[in-house]
């Protein structure tokens, strides 16, 4: 279990800052998406993984899941979820008023060009 | 209980759902609501400042959870100086954005400006590292509307990159923090100084990672070379007011810093006391000569504007990466000072922007603007403060500074960056500044009128860049009791035990029988 966790939260990770560096908006979203993912596993196993056990102490069980790390992971995918929608909106905007959707300022002046090909 | 230490969150919040709710179509009202909100944030952060010089830490209880349970605020002096500085450049920012007509050029400016404030304050108050992250998280949904106001192809796409790094410093917070979690156990900070100082020296590879990976997070807010590219474009392209208001904003990183790694990751700390001062001091000497260089370089004025800001965080970490109590006074110094000087020179910029013809701010000739002589007059102080010439205080702030590196190994290479990164700006401001107001174009004959500037005769904008040049004065002329006060704050900040005991033992014994369960934190 730890070890397909672990495993996960590194190809999330590696997925991630791979798509990062790529030189258009809609990749770099994809990776800051799956970087959010990767860090949500990664919040939610900070409090050790256990297996079907309440969040909450009560006298019949012996032990309980820490239920910290949810209430964080809840609150990290809450706003990874606003913060995506917001800058997907942006990446359209962005691509539509200035035709092209380069990270660099600089470049891809003429990328409708290019499209037109 | 000090209510009181809520409010500067709660006032911003409740004004802007008011803004938003109440007053969607009336600029004015909206004016008269954001205003009285800003000015009323200045009065109660005052009424805090006043109290926290008693030296007694003021703790608040979010739901009255005792503290390593719930969230609590802080109210200690470095906070109480912050959320004063913040506010009292809040209300000049919107008297300027009123007065420029900045704030009807988009919509929900106002509303987006108090929710922005409300995330800076914050983020100033809070004593738990996780609620740290979701004031940023607060703040920063509210300046990527702000960075964005008024639209443009150029300001959307800078947007879009301020947006992505400021997502990627989020992400790495949350692995810092779910880092921390699993080591220490705990998130609000002063529980955490107490388990970080009781962790096994043999085992401290998770803790030191996390302490890496949060000071990469806090340099992505402060703008620390190599992870300061998000910074000149979006203050160069942000709207004026907005990127005044974004001044303070590169402080929360170097506020953070100060906060982390004094009060948790302590000088005094064995397991990271050897990583954190070594890679902040190389990174803050090549911070401030990039900065300076970039002044230099500039073709435009919001990209000089914004790299005097980059420098000028440069000298600001070079201070704090000391973690001594003189060098934290002089970083706290340098901070207020390069706060009201940054945002100033980004309000006297826009000044030149909206008087030229098509909104240009190259730093070349172009015919002379209305009020030239005026402008160029604030300019010039401004140009003073931030390039640290004597008579205002950023030469002050350097000389603090400087005083404070002495007994430092690298100290001749940091008077070096400092005295040469200063003549450099000199040389830069100078050249901008004889460039756009004395180097005028004399407009061909017959074509006079076409080419005659457009004049925004509005009074307020002055006033407000008048309101930060005068503190920039009030600062260096006050430079004595301000330097006391600000050397009991370091003494309070390098306290820690205080800062411990006071949150942790609340006024309200915990029964053991009582404890109530972790999962009160949102």
């Amino acid at each position: 279990m730890e070890y397909l966790l672990a495993s996960a939260i590194g190809a999330m990770t590696a997925a991630g800052i791979y798509l990062l560096l790529r030189q258009r908006t809609f990749p770099v979203i994809l990776g800051i998406s799956m970087l959010t993912y990767a860090v949500n596993l990664f919040l939610f196993a900070s409090g050790r993984i256990a297996i079907n056990l309440p969040p909450v102490l009560l006298n019949k069980t012996p032990t309980y899941t820490d239920p910290l790390p949810q209430a964080l992971v809840l609150t990290a995918i809450v706003i990874s979820f606003g913060m995506t929608a917001v800058v997907v909106l942006m990446g359209l905007g962005a691509y539509l008023s200035a035709r092209t959707d380069h990270v660099n300022l600089n470049e891809g002046q003429d990328d409708s060009a290019e499209a037109g090909k | 209980m000090n209510h009181w230490i809520i409010a500067p969150v709660l006032l911003p919040a409740l004004i802007a759902a008011v803004i938003i709710l109440a007053a969607r179509y009336q600029v004015a009202l909206q004016r008269v609501f954001s205003v009285a909100s800003t000015v009323g944030l200045l009065g109660i952060s005052t009424g805090l400042l006043i109290e926290s010089m008693s030296g007694r830490i003021g703790v608040y209880e979010l739901g009255n959870w005792p503290a390593p349970f719930g969230i609590v605020l802080v109210l200690d002096r470095l906070s109480a100086t912050m959320i004063t500085l913040t506010s009292a450049l809040a209300v000049a920012v919107v008297l300027y954005a009123i007065g420029s007509g900045w704030d009807k050029r988009g919509h929900h400016f106002h509303a987006l400006f108090q929710f922005q404030l409300m995330g800076i304050l914050g983020a100033f108050l809070t004593g738990d590292a996780f609620n740290l992250f979701v004031f940023f998280e607060v703040l920063l949904i509210a300046s990527y509307g702000l960075m964005i106001h008024g639209g443009g192809a150029v300001r959307l796409r800078a947007g879009v990159q301020y947006v992505l790094y400021n997502l990627l410093g989020s992400t790495l917070f949350l692995f810092a923090l779910g880092t921390i979690y699993a080591v220490t156990g705990t998130l609000n900070m002063a529980d955490l100084a107490l388990r970080v100082a009781e962790l096994p020296a043999d085992d401290t590879a998770m803790i030191r990672v996390a302490a890496i990976l949060l000071l990469l997070v806090f340099a992505v807010k402060a703008a620390l070379i190599p992870l300061h590219f998000w910074l000149p474009a979006t203050y160069a392209e942000a709207p004026a007011p907005i990127a005044a208001l974004f001044a303070v904003m590169t402080k929360i990183g170097a506020y953070a810093i100060i906060r982390m790694y004094t009060l948790v990751f302590g000088p005094d700390v064995a397991v990271t006391a050897d990583i954190i001062g070594p890679w902040l001091m190389p990174a803050a000497i090549v911070t401030l000569v990039i900065g300076m260089v970039g002044v230099l370089g500039a073709t435009h004025l919001g990209r000089l504007a914004a790299f005097a800001a980059v420098g000028s965080m440069g000298t600001l970490l070079i201070a704090v990466a000391l973690f001594t109590p003189q060098a934290t006074t002089a970083a706290l110094y340098y901070m207020i000072h390069s706060t009201l000087a940054g945002a100033a020179l980004f309000l006297v910029v826009d000044m030149v922007r909206a008087r030229r013809l098509s909104e240009d701010d190259a730093i070349a000739s172009r015919p002379a603007i209305a009020q030239n002589g005026l402008i160029a007059a604030y300019f010039f102080a401004t140009a003073i403060a931030m390039a640290g010439m004597p008579p205002l205080s950023g030469f002050l702030g350097k000389l603090l500074v400087m005083d404070a590196v002495r007994a430092h190994d690298l100290v001749w290479v940091i008077w070096a960056a400092i005295l040469i990164g200063s003549l450099i700006a000199v040389v830069g401001f100078a050249r901008a500044g004889s460039m756009v107001f004395w180097k005028v174009e004399t407009p061909p004959e017959g074509t006079a009128e076409d080419a005659a500037p457009h004049a925004p005769a509005a009074a307020l904008p002055f006033v407000a860049t008048g309101a930060l040049v005068a503190g920039i004065v009030a600062l260096t002329v006050f430079a004595g009791p301000v330097t006391a006060f600000l050397s009991d704050t370091s003494a309070q900040i390098f306290d820690r035990q205080s800062y411990i005991a006071a949150v942790m033992e609340t006024p309200r014994a915990i029964e053991a029988e009582n404890l109530p369960l972790e999962g009160t934190k949102k």
